[in-house]
């Protein structure tokens, strides 16, 4: 019985963090090599890793024997966990919004990617406007509530975005909605995208001197908050990220002139697939790069793009992730990683790193997550083949310590959910046979 | 001539209010709602007001007396949340839609526009436009007797409604009203304001209202809504400081709209799905305005009765228990959870109750006896008891709005809102009698069906 309403409220929601060891593992630390061994996980931590570990004695114990144990996957692009829209589309500048405000933890893409491996995702704003959105990582801590996927004191970021896509909406021949014509919203050229970004710092430096006078004697009335500012202020004391859309060499390079004009940093460049021709200069801004594996020529500003481009930033000295962008291709981060081995012969703990380790420090996560080191979170993921391969499959990933999918389970459930949700429709379908459908009831002269 | 007319328009109406210096109902049984049931017995109404209830009771000599034998009194129902007095306007509803398909409504339907609320002509190009804002309309000014909903609603035995303006985002303040076919429509207010009407809307596409009008998004919705709140802080801050020493000072422009924010007692705010209650309630939390959720969906979850408690918020429930879209495609059915939710939401009411939550009905747009009826019922089906039904259409809206000193149950002083029925108030085949509303006697028409049929037929004044 107790074992039965365990097995219940791990399926609702993972509660408790209990002790493991995982044994006989290949164990992929990323930062510390690879080697046949064991881990212990304690209080949501790593407590212990090596070929031999002393197994506390309240420990449940996995054996790993003939599978793998890679990090937690780290997404450093994605849209899924969100409700009502990613985009704010309506203006040019649309940092007063925040996607913190609209987290859904109902969204079954979490459940599917952490099926994928992925245990932490940067959930960006989209990339309709130069400067979007709050943004901020999460981990996919499946059953939790929205606070509860929150990467407890992980830095929050923004979105910006260079090139066709915030430009787009400024084409005064498009957008015919409803066979209305729309107004155009500015811009409509990079250069206009160039200029909305340094009007808005502008007027960030100005709202940021007004505050700092404030600050400086706290007497008298406090000037007007503003969300919209306040974000780019934010981002001028180094205290939000900017995750940067952006696809051309000559876009990049102004994006990072703004910045150092303007004295912020871009922390990462998001798709960047021409970011091998620039790669010198993104190394010496210090910005990371997060690019698409091989994914290509689905729009005019993609067209110079090649496969070699992780591997090409990576040479050159770009601290370089790989990203879905994608609720499907985010199931499967693995084999996007295993794609940077095939293209320019990066080692495969370095493509392992691509989605683990790179963008845990993209995201300035990396003292807690990204590799398997004591002290760091528990968060694994244990493949039954090499990770790299397209026939691994994940067996059980932890997040915190816990376990928040485990393919035994999962298959073993679903004849039992089917089941359930055959029970409701027919149910539903009886009702209606007894029941006229209520409507409500018309009244004369209505 | 205008007596004439008066008359003529009664007659046409076959709903008789009469006033009279006093009415007896003698030998009643009374449901009381605050204390205990009184099986036989007597209440006097005067002025407006309850003058006497009890056992032993004496009929005043100057009373009109209702021989009561047979008879229910019970306090008016009040719809905790509604647009009755607004002729031509949508009825309020949770403006957010439940997950996946097979979900009723996206959004408040934009009403036909009943004040002088309009729509700006240019878009919003951010939070400084104060789009869709019209919270200074205050709807005690604007409410009418001629909202032909007020019958139908009162020959259901509601002598009461928490009425609201419902467009855009901050739609304004919204008031208690008594159900009177009054002819100024500044008798039926009894407390204005109550409460700031907002409705969250969703946006369904990927591209957010590419530059269309502010917001395109959910989350433009919430940042928008917060900035209001920032801005009508600092708007206090600055006006106080001027209203001390104005002389020597710039004058601060005058914002109706941030006005309309302050004179606000409390905010109402929609939420469905559990992750909306969470979310609004924690919205609510940070922008520290009392809140009361709409809605209620997915309250059946306990998780939700937890989160209500947690924040000490009330939330009032839709009287339109979900349904299957007729129209749905049998072969793609819906996803698990919006099968469980139409499966289970009528366990709400039940739920919360247990759970101590603070809770009310509203009638989400449902005016026919015969509906509200059919609606309470599946609530009792699922586990909620009469009293408690009652109570989520009596004294629980009066004390949610701060009116329960007046209103809400049958208590001398209080005013004189009562429904007198045969047969229990929720029974299938029960006629509402009568109802008296600031002690007018209202009679339902003759050809009006039991509570289980259509509900009164006429509609005064149209037609």
């Amino acid at each position: 019985m107790k074992k039965l309403l365990c097995a219940t409220l791990l399926a609702a929601a993972p509660l408790c963090a209990q002790t493991y060891v995982i044994k006989n593992a290949t164990v992929m630390t990323v930062s510390k090599g690879t080697f046949k061994g064991s881990i212990v996980v304690k209080d949501g931590k790593i407590a212990e890793v090596g070929e031999k570990v002393m197994e506390p004695a309240d420990a449940k114990v996995i054996d790993a024997a003939n599978q793998y144990v890679i990090p937690g996957i780290i997404d450093c692009h994605s849209h899924i966990a969100v409700d009502g829209g990613v985009n704010e589309g309506s203006v040019s500048v649309s940092s007063m919004v925040d996607i913190k405000d609209v987290l859904n933890p109902e969204d079954i893409a979490i459940y599917r990617a952490l099926a994928g491996g992925v245990t932490t995702a940067n959930i960006l704003h989209g990339s309709a406007n130069a400067i979007g959105g709050k943004t901020l990582p999460i981990k996919l801590r499946w059953g939790k509530d929205a606070e509860g996927l929150i990467f407890e004191g992980a830095t929050p970021g923004i979105k910006f975005a260079l090139g066709e896509n915030p430009k787009r909406a400024g084409n005064p021949t498009g957008m015919a909605i409803n066979g209305q014509a729309q107004q155009g919203r500015y811009p409509a050229t990079r250069m206009g995208v160039e200029d909305v970004i340094r009007e808005a710092f502008n007027n960030a430096k100005a709202y940021k001197a007004e505050w700092d006078a404030y600050d400086a004697k706290k007497t008298g009335i406090p000037p007007r908050k503003d969300l919209q500012m306040e974000a780019l202020k934010e981002v001028l004391e180094g205290r939000r990220y900017v995750h940067a859309h952006c696809y051309r060499a000559d876009e990049i390079l102004m994006l990072l002139r703004i910045a150092d004009d303007y004295g912020f940093k871009i922390r990462t460049l998001q798709h960047v697939l021409e970011g091998y021709k620039v790669a010198k200069e993104i190394v010496a801004h210090g910005a990371g790069a997060s690019t698409f594996s091989d994914w290509w020529s689905y729009k005019a500003e993609a067209f110079d793009a090649i496969p070699y481009n992780a591997a090409i930033m990576q040479k050159k000295g770009v601290l370089v992730s790989l990203n879905s962008d994608d609720a499907e291709l985010m199931r499967h981060l693995n084999t996007e990683a295993g794609k940077a081995v095939k293209y320019g012969g990066v080692s495969e703990n370095d493509a392992l790193a691509m989605v683990t380790l790179n963008p845990a420090k993209q995201l300035g996560i990396d003292n807690r997550v990204g590799s398997i080191e004591v002290g760091k979170d528990a968060d694994l993921v244990i493949y039954d083949k090499f990770p790299l391969s397209d026939y691994a499959k994940v067996q059980k990933v932890l997040i915190d310590g816990t376990v928040y999918f485990d393919r035994d389970n999962e298959v073993s459930g679903r004849g039992m959910k089917q089941a359930e949700k055959q029970k409701l429709i027919d149910k539903e379908k009886q009702n209606q046979q007894r029941t006229p459908p209520g409507a409500p009831t018309r009244r004369v002269g209505q | 001539m205008k007596n004439l007319v008066t008359a003529l328009f009664l007659c046409c109406a076959l709903a008789l209010a009469q006033t009279h210096p006093a009415v007896a109902i003698h030998n009643a049984k009374i449901v009381t709602v605050s204390g205990s049931v009184i099986n036989k017995g007597t209440v006097v109404v005067r002025n407006g007001l309850i003058e006497a209830v009890g056992e032993n009771v004496a009929v005043p000599s100057d009373a009109m007396l209702v021989e009561g034998e047979g008879l229910t009194v019970y306090p008016g129902l009040i719809d905790a949340l509604s647009t009755w007095g607004q002729p031509g306007a949508a009825p309020a509803a949770a403006a957010t839609a439940t997950a996946g398909r097979g979900g009723r409504g996206t959004t408040t339907t934009a009403a036909p526009a009943t004040t002088a609320a309009t729509q700006a002509a240019a878009p919003a190009r951010g939070p400084e436009d104060r789009p869709q804002t019209t919270s200074w309309l205050k709807i005690a000014d604007e409410v009418t007797g001629a909202d032909r909903r007020i019958e139908t609603a009162r020959n259901a035995g509601f002598t009461t409604a928490v009425t609201f303006p419902t467009r855009g985002i901050f739609g304004g303040q919204g008031a208690v009203i008594d159900l009177l076919t009054a002819e100024k429509s500044g008798e039926m207010v009894v407390a204005s304001p109550v409460g700031q009407y907002i409705s969250i809307g969703r946006s369904g596409g990927g591209g957010g209202g590419m530059g269309r009008s502010f917001p395109g998004s959910l989350m433009g919705y919430i940042a928008y809504v917060r900035q209001i709140y920032l801005d009508a802080e600092h708007y206090k801050l600055v006006k106080d400081a001027y209203g001390k020493n104005p002389v020597g000072v710039a004058r601060p422009e005058y914002d109706r709209a941030l006005e309309g924010v302050l004179d606000s007692p409390r905010i109402l705010l929609p939420a469905n799905r559990l992750v909306e209650i969470d979310r609004m309630l924690h919205l609510a939390a940070d922008l520290k305005q009392p809140v009361i959720l709409y809605g209620g969906r997915e309250t059946f979850r306990p998780e939700a009765a937890e989160l209500l408690k947690k924040f000490h918020a009330p939330i009032l429930l839709s009287m339109r228990w979900p349904e299957a879209s007729r129209d749905a495609d049998p072969d793609e059915p819906d996803s698990m959870r919006t099968l469980e939710t139409r499966d289970k939401a009528a366990l709400a009411p039940a739920v919360l109750q247990k759970a101590g939550v603070k809770w009310a009905f509203y009638s989400d747009g449902l005016d026919a006896a015969r509906d509200l009826q059919r609606a309470v019922k599946k609530a009792l089906d699922n586990g909620l008891s009469r009293e408690d039904a009652l109570r989520a259409l009596t004294l629980s809206p009066a004390e949610i709005y701060g009116v329960a000193n007046r209103l809400g149950s049958i208590e001398v002083g209080k005013i004189a809102n009562l429904v007198v029925t045969r047969g229990d108030i929720f029974d299938d085949r029960t006629r509402v009698e009568m109802t008296l509303v600031d002690g007018r006697k209202y009679v339902p028409a003759p050809e009006a069906a039991p509570m289980g049929g259509r509900g009164a037929t006429t509609d005064p004044g149209v037609n």
